[in-house]
This record gives C-alpha cells, sequence and structure tokens, in this order.
C-alpha cells in the first residue's frame, strides 16, 4: 500500500490530488496513519506504532485501519 | 507512560461551493447528566436503552403554562391527556399540580379512576365510548365530549333507560385555515351540524348541555387558528344563551400546542420556529375575553395540552451497537433502540447529544436502530463526534407519546425510570420479560411440543 505520488499532503492534515481535484481533510490519527503509508511502512508497523502512542485495543485498531484504508483506495489515494 | 487519546482516523472530501448561510457550528455538547444524575450511572443500574422523565420539568412546565394562561385569563383547568403519556407517575404529578384527566378510551376512563381521579374531573373524549362506558361515565359524572350522532342518539337512550342526566358537551370541528382540516372528529361548524346537535341536546330532558369542546390539530404552529377555533365556540355559546336561555359552563379548546422538537422536512429547527405557549395563550383569550360575556356567564377555559407539558422532560438513553460505512462512503451508527421505542422519530429530526466527552472531530451519519428491517432509521442524516461502539447518546424531548405507542416488536421495551425533585431515581415502569410476553401466549396442547410423534 502506497500513496500516490502525485498526492499532497500538508502537516496540518489536508489532502490534495491534482490529478482530481479534490482535497480532504483527516485528524490527527489520519494524518499519522498517512505520513507512516508514505514512508511505505506496513500496516503491522502502523498498528505497532498507533497501539503503542495511543490508547486503542489492538483488534479495533486493525478494524478501524481496515476501513480507514479501504476509503483513502476510494477516494484514490492510495495506489 | 500515559497513552494518549484514541479516536478514529476520519477523512472528509471538502466540498467547494458556497458557504452554508447558516455556518457550520453544530451542536454536539455532551449530555453526561439528566438533571444531577449521571447518565452513564443510570444505564449501569437500569440497563439499556431506557427512558428517563424529569418530575422537575414536568412540574416546571405545568406551572409555566399555568401561570401564562391564568395571569391573562381569570378561568382556567388544564385536563392532562392521557394518550399522552399514561404512565401513572406521570398522570399523577399531572393530577398533583391540579389537571383533570381528559381519556379517550374506556381503558383511559378506568385508569384516570384507578389513579383517583374523581369522575366529574375526567372528560371522556373520542369516537369510541360503549354503552356501558356511557353509563358509567354518566353514573360518575364525567363530562361526555359527544363525537357523532350515533353516539349522541345512543346516549339519548341510555340516559331514558337508567334514569340519568349526564353532562355532555358535543366536540365541534371547523376551519380554521390550516391544512389538513380535520373534520373526521365531531360536529362541523360551518354547514350548520354542530348547530343542529346543539338544539337536539338542549331539546333531550335527559342531557344536561354544559359546554362546547374543538381540538383543531396536533403540533398546531399557528396561534391564529386558535383564535379562530375560540371565536366559533364563543360563538355557538353565545347563540346558545340567546336562543335557548342556557348559559354554557365552559369551552374547551383542547391541545396540540407544539413542543419545540424538529419536525421532519423543517427548514429551521423547533427552537427557532415555534411560537411561544404565550402567543397561543394571547390568541385564545384576547377572543374570549373580548367577545362580551358579563363577568358571572364568562365560561371556564379548559386546555388538554399534552405534548408541550412533557416533551421536553423526557429522555431516551441508549448505546452504540456498533458503526460500519455504508457502500456509498456514509457512516452508519447503529443503536440499540429503534422506532420500536421511538416511535416519533418517525415525525420528528430528535436531537441526539453524545453522552461523554468525545473529541472535536464529527461526521455526518445515519442512526440506524437495531431492528433487523430496512425502515428502522433514528435520523437520516446527523453530525456528531466520532462514535465507537459502547458509547452512549441521549436523545431529547422524547416525553410525548413515546411511552405510549411504543411497540414490542422484536426487542422487548425497556424500563421507564423518573428523577424526582430531589434527584432520587424510580422505576415507573418495568422492563418486559420474557415471562411476561409468556403470560399472554396460549399454545394449544397439540402444539406444545415439536415431535408430532
Amino acid at each position: 500500500m502506497r500513496i500516490r505520488k502525485n498526492i499532497a499532503v500538508s502537516e496540518e492534515g489536508f489532502l490534495f490530488n491534482p490529478a482530481t481535484g479534490d482535497s480532504f481533510s483527516t485528524n490527527g490519527i489520519g494524518s499519522e496513519i498517512i505520513r507512516m503509508l508514505k514512508q511505505d511502512k506496513s500496516t503491522h508497523e502502523i498498528t505497532d506504532e498507533i497501539c503503542r502512542g495511543y490508547d486503542v485495543d489492538r483488534l479495533l485498531f486493525e478494524r478501524d485501519l481496515d476501513e480507514f484504508t479501504a476509503l483513502l483506495k476510494d477516494y484514490s489515494i492510495l495506489e | 507512560m500515559n497513552k494518549k487519546r484514541y479516536e478514529r482516523p476520519t477523512l472528509r472530501k471538502m466540498n467547494t461551493g458556497l458557504m452554508n448561510k447558516f455556518g457550520t457550528k453544530t451542536e454536539n455538547e455532551p449530555v453526561t447528566h439528566i438533571e444531577s444524575v449521571s447518565a452513564k450511572g443510570l444505564l449501569k443500574e437500569y440497563g439499556s436503552p431506557l427512558f428517563v422523565i424529569s418530575e422537575k420539568q414536568i412540574r416546571r412546565n405545568f406551572q409555566n403554562a399555568s401561570r401564562i394562561f391564568k395571569t391573562r385569563y381569570p378561568k382556567v383547568q388544564f385536563a392532562w391527556s392521557y394518550k399522552t403519556n399514561y404512565l401513572d407517575a406521570v398522570c399523577q404529578i399531572f393530577h398533583q399540580e391540579g389537571s383533570w384527566a381528559e381519556v379517550v378510551s374506556g381503558f383511559e376512563y378506568d385508569k384516570a379512576l384507578r389513579n383517583g381521579v374523581p369522575g366529574y374531573k375526567i372528560i371522556f373524549n373520542g369516537p369510541d365510548k360503549t354503552d356501558e362506558q356511557l353509563v358509567t361515565a354518566a353514573k360518575n359524572n364525567s363530562l361526555i365530549h359527544i363525537d357523532h350522532y350515533d353516539e349522541l342518539y345512543a346516549l339519548i337512550r341510555l340516559s331514558e333507560e337508567h334514569r340519568l342526566k349526564p353532562r355532555v358537551a358535543i366536540r365541534i370541528n371547523m376551519d380554521t385555515g390550516i391544512y389538513p382540516k380535520w373534520d373526521r372528529f365531531g360536529f362541523n361548524f360551518e354547514n350548520g351540524q354542530a348547530w343542529n346537535a346543539l338544539t337536539r341536546i338542549i331539546n333531550s330532558p335527559n342531557l344536561d348541555l354544559v359546554g362546547l369542546h374543538c381540538h383543531i390539530g396536533t403540533f398546531m404552529l399557528s396561534p391564529n387558528a386558535y383564535a379562530t377555533a375560540a371565536r366559533n365556540l364563543c360563538e355557538l355559546t353565545w347563540s346558545v344563551k340567546e336562543r335557548y336561555g342556557k348559559v354554557l359552563q365552559y369551552v374547551d379548546l383542547g391541545g396540540g400546542f407544539p413542543s419545540t422538537n424538529t419536525l421532519k422536512g423543517a427548514y429551521l429547527p423547533g427552537t427557532d420556529t415555534v411560537p411561544s405557549l404565550d402567543q397561543f395563550a394571547d390568541a385564545i383569550t384576547d377572543v374570549i375575553l373580548g367577545y362580551g360575556f358579563s363577568q358571572e356567564e364568562l365560561p371556564l377555559l379548559i386546555l388538554e395540552s399534552g405534548r408541550a407539558l412533557i416533551d421536553d422532560a423526557g429522555y431516551l438513553l441508549g448505546t452504540v451497537l456498533a458503526t460500519k460505512r455504508l457502500s456509498d462512503g456514509r457512516r452508519a451508527t447503529i443503536l440499540d433502540f429503534g422506532l420500536n421505542t421511538l416511535f416519533t422519530s418517525l415525525w420528528y429530526e430528535h436531537k441526539v447529544s453524545p453522552a461523554q466527552p468525545m473529541g472535536q472531530q464529527t461526521e455526518e451519519m445515519i442512526l440506524y436502530g437495531p431492528l433487523c428491517m430496512n425502515i428502522d432509521v433514528v435520523r437520516e442524516s446527523i453530525v456528531m463526534p466520532l462514535l465507537e461502539k459502547g458509547n452512549h447518546v441521549v436523545v431529547h424531548k422524547v416525553g410525548a407519546y413515546n411511552m405510549t405507542q411504543w411497540m414490542q416488536f422484536i426487542t422487548l421495551r425497556p424500563n421507564i425510570v423518573l428523577i424526582d425533585v430531589e434527584n432520587n431515581t424510580h422505576i415507573i415502569r418495568k422492563a418486559e420479560t420474557m415471562e411476561y410476553i409468556d403470560s399472554l401466549e396460549v399454545v394449544p396442547e397439540h402444539l406444545k411440543t415439536i415431535n408430532r410423534h
């Protein structure tokens, strides 16, 4: 899973897709996940890192991550 | 190490275009307490979902309405509309405050009697009164509001047979300029039917005509319609006096005053659009006071308000069962109460608040109930914080009609708790159990086992 190269991502959590003209906003966790996806981290590594820093059950986060990445694919942000 | 607070990752597509002229702020203040009682604690003690009623708010509403009308008109009597919420504890609060009972069936009539309301303080409305119920009401000296000619003639016959002289009024329907016009109940004003019925009653030695009644609609948003109704009732009262020399004791304007809930399809929230009770009181009392009755003949003004006195005293607490994303990307949240419990979600956009502090992020979602039925939708679109399984929510203004129109369908009906004026909690209707449902069923002997041989 990789973020498309042409997608612009700001520190504040805004995404812009120049191919479609769509822009998106995400929350803090979403920004962190996108940052890690840009670093080519695996879902396993992302899960480890988030669960280390946040008060969240691992299974719950895995479910949320699945759903989030599915949404990123739907919007053509992920390759 | 203290871990940071987690919230589900969100992604929201930004839409370009004109700004919403009403701004983007949405109300998502958590409601952690009902009166001073913790919502979480209530759910833990009494289960989820849970209806909660505030006695303090009911009394506040009643005293406020009473003050509004009594400072404008000298003779006012409220009669609690049983069908709005006939839980005994709720009725007793209204009766303690001085309300009579307004009932629309034999079942409700018996409930009022069991609650200790004297017969002469019960108004018996509605199109469904059996001969037996009419005789009982007549013997108890209740106010019988006649709905149709069949009932009028039945009452004439029964009064003769039983040598009774019941106190009666007729219900009158009329064009008050609102749509839809309610003409299915009572006798019509404009075509003379009401006058004919009044004449028939006055000519019956066994009936005592004491008043006139109307109920022009429900969730009425036009005070002017009440002014029209009051004027028509005054005109008939005046005509009865002029033609027959009979002074009627009361005019009953019924109910129909709205609460501040938001009706489906409304452009603005109910809190911004619903007229105040003062406006309705002005419309009604100005007409009666200005009609020209002498001080002694000024009729008693009876009001059968239900919804406006109780809606905001009722809350429904519930729990998120699951969240999911629909095929078109929309968020769906499944709650543990649906149409079966919150019947009024069919016509209101109910305000729903989180019952615990939540992050600032919000998302648009559909709120579904737990029923395996496509129609089970609590809110078709609402912006709320990122709800998770196990979170609690509070639905506001659910005191009217839900606890009478709810259905035992798919799930059992939950507990109802009253928070009294000192913030003590009391169960006022127990949650249903399998034993309760079972106790009403009878299985024939040959169907008691699955194996036939």
